[in-house]
């Protein structure tokens, strides 16, 4: 008895609306960066289940290049976060508020 | 079909499902960072359990030991490293801030439902011949017949964020051990 | 020489030119010899013209220069110098820039320049000292190039111009001194008032454009035939005009506040000539009155009304420039009134009178406040008379011919008018106009006793001053003396069996139907009667002096018991019937609420609206500026709701 596409499908969006309110709600960036993973791994369940849905592999191709691209993605982040904790002692992203009014 | 078509599979299902969306609310909604990062792993194993369930084994594995193995542990190291304390002072942006997230989530979900159930017609289930989808071979084939460029530029982008990381790191590297975070 | 009448007007132009852009840097004796000089000019061209007029013959050959008309049966010379507005084949109004010369407008322009040149003259020396001098001059010719135009006009349009440019005159000039704000003020109220005059003339002119399809004048003459409900309105209309420019009731109100200006504007302009535009445009439009019996009546009504009410006012008035500022507007209504019951001819031939007299009686008023250093008031005036011996004399026969009495200019010119009266069987009208006559011989010589007779009731600084006026300011004044005196002679009464000279001479100029009764009857039953009418008013006037010799010099304490008797009425005619506090109170009052109204409708609503406009915009602003907290998860945030904005547009529609 094979779960439907469509709750996979389901579950991936619920995944993916989790990561963007953690995107938005959280102020440390390395929680938001956490969510961002959160929400590439959600879109990554989708292209699975598509791909096993059409029987198509160039999903599951896709899907091998968005994980390489969220590696490099979390490498330079982390280090870009690293450097400016080093600086500011807080990961808060509200710091940056230069535009205030 | 390799699976018989017993519940199992459905309850493998329910239930990976119920922990990786758990452990996604946990990631987004507690306040030690270390707990979040854990709370991730546990998702991406979930997730690893989904792919298997999809017949894509491959990706499973990649999965865990690229996305839980590496990517994760960098995490923790750099949580580690900050030595970060909990969010501890209220937000600055607002608490309407917090709300209206809540609340375009809940938006956008309802919208991803409207659209799955608009395109339910596309999704006959295919009676797939071969048995070789998403095996290793089959995903090679696929990748290196096709997306060649695609993989080596891949490969050049890796190598970047390596250089990166590693000039950003190590540019900003006079300042003695790190203290609280002061906000 | 009649080819040259277009310049009549147009030397005072030119000084007024002259003196206006360059007076700063002329000298004193420069600036008032351009102005005379210009005036002189046109007084000699005009008597030219005017020589050429009378004798002129059949037909004039054609020759070079603006295009001449010559129409001997009326004997009439235009000359047309340029189009203004030209005929156009749908049928609009057509305005040529002409002048017409005949027995009407020469005697016009005679009076005009004549009385001008002499007041240019006396004003040489009355503003002597004022450092307004070349403005003074400017204005004054000025004001001549615009009687002159309002004069010589072959169209009403033309006649407009020069009735818009006197008025316009009259108000710099009342308003000469404009630093004090009074003075200022004055000036204001005539061409307010006037302003209202001159919008009944223009619906006048509207209406006649429309009836007859032209303004010209004598084109309308010759199609006002046959009496009807528009050449009647058309009449009235253009009295209302005249209503407003010779202050006649109801728009009378400026011309006493018009002494505000300086004593020659006010022998010029309010006594001899503007004034006496508004008798020269119905003595003008003569035919059209005559077709139009119901408005004729009307001009004698409140010519005779005009003429009683303002002499009244005159009896108690103590301003000298203010006694003859009301006897200025009763003999305009004895003008009036002679226009109103068909002798035209009499009405002019009591402006030109007039113009001698009255011009004569401000400018010698103007030597006593002159001499007086500027005081005014008759009760601190008294026993001037020895020490101003020209100025008493010369006034002393203005009065005499004001009065009537022979064998005076006044005398005749009155007496036609009341005569033509009686003879069409006006009784009321000529009821009315005898008693003026009465209180006219009465306050004039009142203004004579209280200023040269009896005890010396000024400060003994005045005292100091007083001096008589120096040659440039009494040769003037001998010059008007005498032509009051003679001035009877243009118009000796036909029942004494006398040619009446300028009636004949006016005849081909003016309609007069009532004149050709009035011939008919004049020389059999009614002329027996007619002498009787002479005696009667020159009883009338000396009657007149004689109770005013008697309250003013014989017994001076009697005018102030009979005022405190008569209390109540004294003092509604001391306060001139109220008619400036009516109007105050009904229209000024209204107005002002209308306007304040108005103002806080601009104000609050209209400015409301914009500056709302700008106030939302700011609000708006300050809205939107909320958005901009300057925190990446706030516009983070607006990103997602934006997505969100979009995937439901497109879902859902």
């Amino acid at each position: 008895m094979r779960p439907p596409t469509e709750w996979y499908l389901a579950i991936a969006a619920l995944l993916f609306t989790i990561g963007v309110v953690g995107v938005l709600a959280r102020r440390n960036a390395i929680v938001i960066f956490m969510s961002i993973e959160l929400m590439l791994n959600a879109v990554n369940l989708t292209l699975v289940a598509y791909a096993d849905s059409f029987g198509a592999s160039d999903a599951q191709v896709f899907v091998f290049f968005v994980m390489a691209v969220a590696a490099a993605e979390a490498a330079v982040g982390l280090a870009i976060i690293l450097a400016i904790f080093r600086r500011r002692r807080s990961t808060s992203v509200d710091d940056i508020n230069l535009l205030k009014w | 079909m390799s699976l018989e078509a017993l519940p199992l599979e459905m309850i493998v299902f329910v239930v990976t499902a119920v922990v990786a969306v758990v452990a996604a609310l946990l990631v987004v909604l507690h306040r030690n960072p270390v707990v979040n990062a854990v709370a991730l792993i546990v998702n991406l194993a979930c997730l690893a359990v989904f792919f298997l369930l999809l017949r894509a084994p491959f990706l499973a594995a990649v999965q865990v030991i690229v996305y839980a193995g590496a990517i994760m542990v960098l995490f923790l190291f750099v949580i580690m490293l900050l030595d970060l304390k909990a969010e501890l002072h209220p937000p600055r942006a607002g608490a309407f801030q917090r709300v209206m997230a809540v609340f375009a989530g809940a938006a956008f979900l309802s919208l991803m439902v409207l659209a799955m159930r608009r395109s339910r017609s596309t999704f006959a289930m295919k009676e797939v011949a071969d048995a070789g989808h998403g095996t290793v071979e089959r995903v090679a084939e696929e990748m290196f017949r096709n997306h060649l460029v695609s993989f080596e530029l891949a490969s050049v982008l890796l190598l970047v964020a390596m250089v990166g990381a590693l000039v950003i790191a190590r540019a900003f590297a006079e300042t003695p051990d790190p203290q609280e975070p002061s906000a | 020489m009649l080819r040259w009448i277009w310049a009549i007007p147009l030397l005072p132009l030119a000084g007024f030119l002259a003196n206006g852009l360059l007076g700063r840097r002329l000298s004193r004796r420069a600036i008032g010899t351009i102005a005379c000089g210009a005036v002189l000019a046109s007084f000699v061209l005009s008597v030219g013209a005017v020589v050429a007029l009378s004798g002129a013959g059949e037909d004039l050959g054609a020759g070079g220069g603006p295009s001449l008309r010559w129409d001997p049966e009326h004997r009439r010379a235009q000359v047309t110098v340029g189009t203004w507005i030209p005929a156009s084949a749908a049928g609009g109004l057509a305005v040529d820039w002409g002048f017409v010369l005949d027995p009407l407008s020469a005697v016009m322009i005679l009076v005009v320049t004549g009385v001008g040149f002499l007041i240019h003259v006396y004003s040489i020396g009355y503003m002597h000292d004022d450092p307004g001098y070349s403005r003074y001059f400017a204005y004054l010719n000025l004001f001549m190039a615009m009687m002159l135009t309002l004069v010589l006009g072959s169209s009403y349009v033309v006649l407009f111009v020069g009735w818009e440019g006197v008025g316009l005159c009259s108000y710099l000039l009342i308003g000469f001194w404009y630093q004090d704000v009074a003075k200022a003020t004055a000036g204001m109220k005539a061409f307010l008032v006037n302003r209202i005059g001159d919008f009944g003339f223009m619906l006048g002119m509207l209406l006649m454009f429309v009836h007859f399809g032209t303004l010209d004048i004598q084109t309308v003459a010759a199609s006002a035939g046959g009496a009807g409900a528009a050449v009647t309105l058309i009449a009235l209309l253009l009295f209302v005009g005249a209503t407003g420019k010779s202050a006649q009731v109801p728009l009378y109100v400026w011309l006493p506040d018009a002494m505000a200006g300086p004593t020659p504007v006010s022998a010029l302009i309010h006594a001899a000539t503007m004034v006496t535009a508004g008798v020269y445009m119905v003595a003008r439009s003569s035919v059209v009155y005559v077709n139009a019996p119901a408005a004729l009546a009307t001009v004698a009504v409140v010519g005779a009304a005009t003429a009683f009410l303002a002499a009244t006012i005159a009896l108690v008035q103590t301003d000298i420039k203010k006694v003859l500022a009301y006897s200025t507007v009763s003999q305009l209504g004895y003008m009036f009134l002679g226009c109103g019951v068909g002798a035209f001819s009499a009405g002019i031939f009591h402006l030109v009178t007039h113009a001698f007299f009255k011009a004569l009686l401000f400018l010698g008023a103007g030597s006593v406040i002159h001499a007086m250093s500027g005081e005014q008031e008759m009760p601190k005036m008294g026993g001037l008379r020895a020490h101003l011996p020209a100025t008493y004399r010369t006034m002393l026969i203005g009065a005499l011919a004001l009065a009537g009495i022979p064998p005076l200019a006044g005398f005749f010119s009155k007496d036609e008018i009341l005569g033509k009266a009686w003879e069409d069987g006006h009784l009321w009208l000529w009821m009315l106009g005898s008693v003026t006559a009465l209180l006219t011989a009465f306050y004039v010589f009142r203004l004579i006793y209280l200023t040269f007779f009896g005890a010396t009731r000024m400060s003994a600084d005045a005292r100091h001053h007083l001096h008589e006026s120096p040659g440039v300011m009494t040769v003037p004044l001998w010059i008007l003396a005498v032509l009051s005196a003679v001035g009877g002679l243009l118009g000796l009464p036909v029942a004494l069996g006398f040619g009446n000279f300028l009636e004949g001479w006016l005849e081909p100029a003016l309609a007069s139907p009532l004149a050709h009764a009035a011939v008919e009857g004049s020389g059999h039953a009614a002329a027996g009667g007619h002498v009787w009418l002479l005696v009667v008013a020159a009883l009338i006037a000396v009657a007149g002096w004689a109770v005013a010799r008697t309250l003013y010099q014989a017994r001076p304490e009697a005018p102030a018991r009979i005022a405190a008797r008569a209390g109540g009425l004294y003092r509604v005619l001391k306060g001139k019937y109220f008619v400036d506090e009516i109007y105050q109170a009904i229209f000024v009052r209204s107005f002002f609420g209308g306007a304040w109204a108005l103002d806080r409708f601009d104000r609050h609503v209209v400015d409301g609206t914009v500056n709302g406009g700008g106030a939302g915009v700011q609000i708006a602003g300050q809205i939107v500026k909320l958005f901009h907290t300057g925190y990446v998860r706030n516009y983070a945030l607006s990103f997602f709701l934006g997505v969100v904005f979009i995937l439901w547009f497109l879902l859902v529609r």
